[in-house]
């Protein structure tokens, strides 16, 4: 494998509170190349927060710190905010959690989409309109002409969330970060969604961080997978060899989840005691 | 002392006394960690002290006349000068202040409890006793309050009590609405239900039960518009409708200053600074006093 | 001087907006608003009458003044119906309003509803200047307030906000002359125009900026200019302070907001972030903002005119209130109070036009 994609080498998320300042994420380091990482957590695990300091949105007063962030040989802690600009979209790209607030409720679909392209390769509005239909067939919306000129609100959360992904791949990018894409969806289209973000990503050759509290779901759709806890990553591994994980938060997590050849009565409580201590 | 705050924390309390008293401290607490709030309440309490020591402080009459000392800026002797007619200006803000105290408390008197009655019972009842008492309230909060304040004034003729009464008209509507919010969240809830049960009459639940509850926003609310009455009844001095000379209101003030305001600037300004004190002092407490008791409502104004 | 609309104003402007909204869906809606500004005109027709009729204790005397003479008492108090019903009383009373018959002003001696038209030109001239002057200023303020929150420009803007809401506007007025004109000379004194130019401009629309553009007489435009200038900026003042306030509390909300996050997230500049995305779909909300802001100028200048003696309705309604001239009061009263809710309401009904979100 050649140069990795991004590098990341001590990253810390810090926010002030009237107690002190609190680390949300605590010195963690990883490397992704072309490929598809999982990171999971319980909610509060630093793992969103990993997702937006790549791409330096962390607003003030929250603070980040890394000895190293590198995308593509591109130092991103040194990079001015203009620069970074640039790249966001075009680059590297984030898929958010619930469509029903992540799009512009003023805005129809179509613009935003186009939105997303013409900042990064401004182009004439038949050009760009044509991008647009053809990205909404790519996430497969039927019918893309009238869709595009609906608003938000009049589109299904599964059909918005697809917007979404239309939206953030429509310039390309070479990094795709989705964070719980799937959490605010009904069960029916959760599988639907991630099938084409896994489409795209396979087919763009891009890589992608799938952000989720879903051992299960991370685990069906990534080749590596990151467990994090407290603002530390506690466990790596391929999603492979999960059930060969060690450190006994994955085990617990693990533990915790349903199987269909269920024979227990109860499932297990998350025992925190057992890595309280590391 | 630490006994004693130890026991108004205290997380269970063992009488309705402490738990209340305990609530009290924790609110005033909070308020004091908020320095506008803090500043708000020295001023009110500067304004309450100025106005019932006003003889201590007054270092001369409101109304005794020098008119060979007339028009004199403001010097050792005379802090902001003397008037037209040789009055110290210093000592008729310090008697104003009694004035003032006296429309603001006078018209928060009459205008909030009939605010919170019509919009008790209006909420308490609903149907079409809700909609006949909100209809007249939001025909009265569509109105623009200072014109109907003088229109009323006109009708009545002018002077102090007057101006109160027209203030505390076009005050109640306001408190009206938000009672009626208030009220209709805890209408159906269990502890109205248990009290109902108990055979207690409509009357008794809404004085006993239902006010109580309503009381903290009211007082929030009514602090904010203390800026907003002060100002309405300095206006209603300033045109000559309200408190009529040689009362010391500081409208009424401003207004006689008038004529000589590009010369001695001071007859007319300094009343007026007055005033500013005592609305930004009702503002700030108000907007303290909100953050503590009622976070939701942040921004809302 | 309630230069503010409060929040339960807005309250109340809501349950009016829900019917407004559904206004531009169909006949039903349309008619619904309509009975909703009908039933608050009537209303408002009822408190003036109530005022004229009820609480003085003596109507004819209130109407005719205390220097009539028995002859003109008598008159008055026949052809006021004074000894029929007080319903039948009233309804004869919507009658003559809707006919626009609203009796005659003993100060100036005319029909109160031809003073009127003469006066409101200049109130309308000095509010609009006002509010544009408060938009102008206030929107930006807010903005840059919410974008910096906690910075000093922010502290800057909330202490102006809350002086908006502290500051009696005939004092502030009264300090201004003495600064701007009689101190640094820089604007004009009181009055619309220096006697000089007073009748060189034939009236046309009786706003004196149009007027004189109109006839090409820049030396009397610039003369009405710098008269306007002062009370215009006042008002403004208190406009900017609500508007500015408005418009930072709904920006900080806005950008907050998941959608925004993802336009910065798409790269867009930081610019079009703040305006396209944040700030576009609040416009709406800020309309109706403005609208209330523009109605309170409205009332506002009551007192500024008495201050500048600006010959518009405020002070025509001071003038009658000291000579307890009641048909004008009531006159005035009736004008400022249905514009007051005209603007109310039409501020509503823009929103719920306006809005995608509402239009469905």
């Amino acid at each position: 494998m050649t140069a990795p994609l991004l590098t990341i080498k001590n990253l810390t998320v810090t926010f002030p509170t009237p107690k002190g300042p609190v680390e949300v994420v605590r010195g963690i380091s990883f490397s992704l190349g072309r490929e598809r990482l999982g990171i999971v957590g319980e909610s509060g695990s630093g793992k969103s927060m990993t997702g937006r300091s790549i791409l330096k949105l962390i607003r003030p007063p929250g603070r980040v710190t890394a000895d190293e962030m590198v995308f593509d040989g591109i130092d991103l802690m040194g990079l001015r905010e203009r620069r970074m600009r640039e790249l966001r979209g075009a680059r590297i790209s984030m898929v958010m959690q619930d469509p029903k607030f992540s799009l512009n409720p003023v805005m129809t679909v179509g613009e935003q989409i186009g939105e997303a392209l013409q900042t990064h390769r401004p182009m004439p509005r038949r050009q760009l309109r044509a991008r647009v239909l053809e990205m909404l067939e790519a996430v497969r919306i039927n019918e893309p002409e009238r869709v595009a000129d609906l608003y938000p609100h009049e589109v299904s959360g599964g059909m918005g969330q697809r917007v979404m992904i239309a939206m953030m791949l429509i310039p390309e990018p070479d990094l795709l970060i989705a964070d719980e894409p799937t959490s605010a969806l009904d069960v029916s289209v959760q599988a639907q969604v991630l099938d084409i973000i896994d489409e795209l990503v396979r087919r763009n050759g891009m890589g992608l961080i799938l952000i989720s509290h879903d051992l299960g779901l991370v685990a069906r759709y990534c080749d590596r997978i990151l467990v994090m806890n407290g603002g530390a990553i506690v466990e790596e591994c391929a999603a492979r060899d999960l059930d060969k994980a060690r450190h006994p938060y994955t085990r617990g997590l693990l533990a915790a989840m349903p199987r269909m050849d269920e024979d227990r009565e109860e499932l297990p409580v998350l025992d925190r005691t057992a890595w309280a201590a590391t | 002392m630490s006994a004693v705050r130890d026991w108004l924390l205290d997380d269970s309390p063992s009488s309705r006394l402490q738990a209340s008293l305990g609530r009290a401290w924790r609110s005033f607490s909070a308020l004091m960690r908020n320095p506008l709030a803090v500043a708000g309440a020295l001023i009110i309490v500067v304004l309450i002290v100025m106005a019932v020591f006003a003889p201590w402080i007054a270092p001369h009459s409101a109304i005794g006349q020098d008119l060979a000392n007339r028009l004199a800026p403001p010097s050792a002797l005379h802090w902001m000068g003397t008037d037209e007619l040789g009055r110290d200006i210093f000592s008729r803000v310090v008697y104003g202040s009694r004035i003032t105290l006296m429309i603001v408390t006078m018209v928060a008197v009459i205008s909030a409890p009939i605010g919170l009655l019509v919009g008790a019972v209006s909420g308490y009842f609903g149907g079409w006793t809700d909609r006949v008492l909100m209809g007249v309230t939001d025909i009265f909060l569509s109105m623009p309050k200072l014109i109907l304040a003088l229109a009323f004034v006109a009708a009545l003729g002018p002077g102090i009590e007057n101006a109160i009464i027209a203030i505390a008209i076009t005050a109640w509507p306001v408190y009206a609405r938000i009672a009626r919010a208030e009220t209709i969240t805890f209408r159906d809830s269990e502890f109205i239900a248990a009290v109902q049960l108990q055979g207690a009459s409509s009357v008794r639940v809404i004085l006993r039960h239902v006010l109580p509850l309503c009381a903290s926003s009211t007082i929030i609310r009514v602090t904010l518009d203390m800026a907003g009455i002060i100002l309405t009844a300095a206006g209603l001095g300033f045109l000559g409708l309200g408190a009529q000379p040689p009362l010391p209101e500081w409208g009424a003030m401003i207004s006689s200053g008038r004529n000589f305001i590009l010369d001695q600037w001071w007859v007319a300004t300094m009343p007026g600074f007055a005033i500013i004190a005592v609305s930004l002092g009702f503002c700030f407490l108000g907007d303290g006093l909100r953050d503590v008791l009622d976070p939701k409502q942040r921004d809302g104004r | 001087m309630a230069f503010e609309p409060s929040p339960a104003d807005s309250s109340a402007r809501m349950s009016a907006g829900v019917m407004a909204g559904q206004a531009a869906r169909g006949v039903a809606g349309i008619a619904r608003f309509v009975l909703v500004v009908a039933a608050t005109f009537l209303g408002l027709l009822a408190i003036t009458f109530f005022i004229g009729r009820v609480v003085p204790i003596d109507p004819v005397l209130a109407v005719v003044g205390d220097r009539a003479t028995a002859a003109v008492y008598e008159a008055a108090r026949e052809r006021m119906g004074l000894d029929r019903p007080l319903l039948v009383q009233f309804f004869s009373y919507v009658g003559d309003v809707l006919t626009g018959n609203l009796g005659q002003s003993i100060s100036t001696g005319r029909a109160v509803v031809d003073d009127l038209g003469r006066f409101f030109p200049a109130t309308l001239e000095m509010a609009t200047v006002g509010i544009l002057i408060g938009v102008a200023l206030g929107v930006p303020m807010g903005v840059t307030a919410a974008r910096r929150q906690g910075s000093w420009a922010d502290q800057v803007i909330r202490v102006l906000g809350l002086l908006g809401y502290s500051v009696p506007a005939f004092w502030l007025g009264l300090v201004g002359l003495a600064v701007f004109y009689a101190g640094l000379g820089w604007v004009a004194g009181p009055g619309r125009i220096d006697i000089f130019y007073e009748g060189l401009v034939e009236p046309v629309t009786g706003i004196y900026l149009i007027d004189s553009l109109m006839a090409g007489e820049w030396e009397v435009f610039w003369n009405a200019a710098s008269h306007l200038l002062l009370p215009a900026s006042i008002l403004g003042f208190f406009s900017l302070a609500y508007i500015a306030r408005m418009t930072r509390s709904f920006m900080l909300d806005q950008l907050s907001q998941e959608y925004v996050t993802t336009a910065r997230v798409k790269g867009v500049p930081e610019r079009r972030v703040i305006w396209r995305h944040a700030f576009y779909p609040i416009r709406i909300q800020l309309i109706t903002v403005i609208g209330l802001s523009y109605a309170s100028l409205l009332e506002g200048s009551v007192m500024i005119e008495t201050v500048f003696s600006w010959p518009g309705i405020g002070r025509y309604l001071t003038v009658a209130l000291l000579n307890a001239d009641m048909n004008a009061v009531l006159g005035a009263t009736l004008v400022i109070g249905s514009v007051f809710i005209l603007i109310n309401k039409v501020s509503d009904v823009l929103y719920r036009i306006l809005d995608p979100r509402a239009r469905r």
